[in-house]
């Protein structure tokens, strides 16, 4: 075991990931004497060399159209898109290539490629730069979608999601990456696999699904919860598709409510699929409505207004009064100092 | 390498000031000549051309294209395209160009000629086919012939084809299976081939995607250490994408063993070429650092020349070049197009006089190449392929199981398509006659 940042074990995970298999290459803007903006790339160009991990042009489709002819040629690319709102230029051939190559070809070509992306806001930074997209990929048959939310998952994941066969969208929480944590690189046979959620509170009056940069937050919900006498599951969902329901569904049975929390604007989004699904499997086990703590169906606001956007505990907590059938401010309640 | 820029501005000058064509003749005879000397010694030619760049450049700057007069000279009026055989049928010579099919025999240009039959009988028996109803759509090549049989006979087994969906000729050189061509048009398949089968992606419908591909796989051909070329076929209409353009700059910057294989067919669907280029399509790859040729694309010949040198320069670490074909839709842009509400009067005639069968017929017959016995072979072929295909497609099974929906989505199991597979399955089962 050993301490380690987000960011430092995304990198670990990488550089496991290329020594293990020659067929590995890294490719993004900025990722190779930069080490990429973040520092996720630091020192990998240097030690395996600027064919393994390419500086790019700096164009998004290129990046991801690129990858897909690689892949054709059986290497497995892991693209880096500098930052989530940078993301559309590629979308054409992440949805309409990636995507639907393993289906148009009934298997025969395998995409195999990773494309990282630091999502989310909180950083203070400029318009573009702390989008949550993630909806859109769950949303494209043939990707699957996850994003971690501590260092041992983030090394973990990133190696899965290389290993595995089908395209993988990966979002990193940017405003985690700094969040340390013991990481051990020695993945057994009881690893966690890369589609299945994890408990990692254990509760009995309210589950709360969250993933990524939110899974923090939510634990600092239960532990307030619990001052307040009330028992809050925090679930880590960790892939988005697919959606390990399984897990959800056998929490809200026990608990029979449900509150999903991202930091991405409401409608359409995963929270919605969350709360249909749960509604769908657990409706007679439900006491209440489930709530969705998410972001506004408003464009990522500036700096100075994303405290009033992102979710945060105060939010959650009202969350779990109005699912707990509590005073909330819903209900008119007020809070006092 | 002569570089596109050189040829761009000259071409840009004597445009402009309106030279008399001979001027143009001078200037493509010295463009053969720089060819030339290119094969011979590349490293330093590159050198030479450098300057001779920068000295046309300097001598140009301060008068552009943009700033001159306007010119009624079409560009597809331009003399400066390889051309080996005349649309009369006559076999011209070019000193750059020549040596890179001087061993192609008349029995091969006979072979040659037998492809293009073939496919243009096949393209026929296609569009037959549409209006019989046992494809749903077909995007004719008529016209095309030339560019596609003389690019894809150049290539090698282990060269890899990136296209579009009208290079159904093209993927009849790489001996695609008829039955797997027709799948796609017969609405049964979202692809009709095993690419690794035959080395040749199956084609990408959104407009200029597979460039990117190409120039992806060339790269990895690059990093197995091995000399096999990808090649991306595209229209005019796709030169307009950005997936092409950063082809381009990431083909160059990479100096990725990749052929840009354009046909400029004159439309993109109903709009012209000069909606997606204001000057040659080809005047553009030099912007990116890539050499590029304009060729007549319906001269068989001239195609393969330029396809094996470009072929060359990729196989000996030279990167990516250009290649504009030019050539004429002669057909709609698929059957459900009409081109009667867009097309010029005139046009048809005027490119049906540089057919790209009947010019090599000609050549051919003032030979003593294509006698009688060897054009009712070719003949016979043509119709025996059409019949083959034609009976490939009927056989192709229209009634597809529903539970097909859910294959090939991914490659590892997905819960939640699992789930809705299993539930749709049950459904199935619902009705009277189904199976749990």
């Amino acid at each position: 075991m050993t301490q380690m940042t987000l960011g430092g074990a995304i990198n670990s995970g990488l550089r496991r990931a290329l020594a293990d298999d020659d067929k590995v290459v890294l490719l993004g803007e900025d990722i190779g004497k930069l080490g990429g903006v973040f520092r996720v790339t630091d020192k990998l160009q240097e030690e395996f060399g600027p064919r393994r991990v390419m500086d790019s042009p700096l164009a998004e489709a290129g990046i991801i159209g690129t990858a897909v002819g690689l892949a054709f040629r059986g290497y497995r690319p892991v693209c880096e898109i500098q930052f989530d709102g940078f993301i559309y230029p590629g979308f054409d051939q992440i949805v309409a290539q990636v995507a639907k190559l393993h289906y148009r070809t009934r298997g025969k070509v395998k995409m195999p490629i990773t494309i990282r992306v630091p999502f989310g806001g909180g950083i203070g930074a400029v318009e573009h730069h702390s989008e949550s997209p993630e909806a859109y990929f769950a949303h494209t048959a043939g990707l699957r979608v996850v994003s971690c939310s501590n260092p041992q998952d983030a090394h973990t994941m990133i190696r899965q999601a290389i290993a595995c066969d089908d395209p993988v969208l990966f979002f990193e929480p940017k405003r985690r990456y700094w969040l340390k944590g013991e990481v051990s690189e020695d993945l057994g046979a009881d690893t966690l696999p890369m589609g299945s959620a994890r408990v990692v509170t254990e509760g009995t009056d309210v589950t709360l699904a969250a993933y990524g940069p939110l899974v923090p937050t939510a634990m600092d919900a239960a532990a307030a919860a619990a001052d307040d006498g009330i028992s809050v599951e925090v679930i880590d969902l960790r892939s988005l598709s697919p959606i390990d329901f399984s897990t959800v569904e056998k929490s809200v049975r026990k608990t029979g409510r449900l509150i999903v929390t991202h930091e991405a604007a409401q409608s359409g989004g995963i929270g919605a699929e969350v709360a249909a699904a749960v509604t769908e499997r657990c409706f007679d086990w439900l006491e209440a409505a489930p709530a969705r703590v998410t972001g506004f169906d408003t464009p990522y606001p500036p700096a100075a207004l994303e405290e009033a956007f992102l979710p945060d505990l105060d939010r959650l907590l009202d969350a779990v009064d109005r699912v707990m059938g509590r005073r909330n401010s819903l209900t008119g309640w007020k809070a006092t100092a | 390498m002569p570089d596109r820029a050189e040829c761009a501005v000259l071409a840009g000058v004597v445009v402009r000031i309106g030279y008399r064509r001979y001027r143009l003749k001078d200037f493509w005879q010295r463009r053969q000549m720089l060819w030339a000397a290119a094969i011979q010694t590349p490293a330093e030619h590159e050198r030479k051309l450098r300057v001779t760049v920068s000295t046309i450049h300097e001598h140009t700057k301060t008068e552009t294209l943009a700033d001159g007069p306007e010119t009624d000279l079409h560009p597809s009026q331009l003399e400066d395209i390889v051309q080996l055989i005349s649309p009369e049928g006559v076999r011209t010579e070019s000193p750059g160009f020549d040596p890179w099919v001087a061993d192609v025999t008349d029995d091969q240009l006979v072979d040659l000629y037998q492809d293009m039959v073939v496919i243009r009988r096949i393209d026929t028996e296609a569009i037959a086919l549409q209006r019989q109803g046992e494809l749903a759509l077909w995007a004719p090549l008529l016209g095309q012939e030339a560019a596609q049989i003389g690019s894809g006979r150049a290539l090698r087994k282990d060269d890899f084809v990136f296209s579009s969906y009208r290079d159904n000729g093209v993927a009849y050189t790489r001996g695609v299976d008829f039955g797997d061509m027709l799948k796609v048009w017969r609405g049964i398949a979202s692809a009709g081939w095993d690419p690794y089968a035959i080395n040749m992606a199956t084609p990408a419908v959104i407009i200029g995607a597979q460039t990117l591909h190409a120039t992806g796989y060339a790269l990895g051909c690059t990093y197995d250490g091995v000399d096999s070329v990808a090649i991306s076929y595209f229209g005019d209409g796709a030169t307009s994408q950005g997936d092409v353009n950063e082809a381009m700059v990431f083909a160059s910057s990479f100096q990725a063993p990749v052929i840009f294989f354009c046909q400029n067919n004159q439309w993109a669907i109903s709009e012209p070429v000069r909606l997606q280029a204001h000057r040659h399509i080809s005047d553009r790859a030099p912007g990116f650092g890539i050499p590029s040729i304009r060729v007549d694309g319906n001269d068989v010949l001239a195609v393969m020349a330029a396809t094996r040198i470009a072929l060359d320069r990729a196989r000996r670490g030279g990167g990516p070049t250009f290649i504009e074909a030019v050539t004429y839709r002669m057909g709609p842009h698929t059957t459900s197009d009409d081109p009667k509400r867009y097309r010029p009067a005139g046009d048809l005639e005027e490119w049906g006089r540089k057919d790209p069968i009947s010019r090599l017929g000609r050549l051919l017959e003032s030979r003593g190449a294509l006698s009688d016995e060897v054009a009712k072979r070719v003949q016979e072929k043509a119709d025996a392929v059409a019949r083959e295909m034609r009976a490939a497609c009927i056989a192709l099974d229209k009634e597809l199981d529903p539970m097909m929906l859910f294959d090939g989505v991914y490659e590892e199991p997905h819960s939640g398509l699992e789930r809705q597979k299993s539930q749709y399955a049950a459904y199935l089962a619902s009705f009277e006659g189904g199976t749990a």
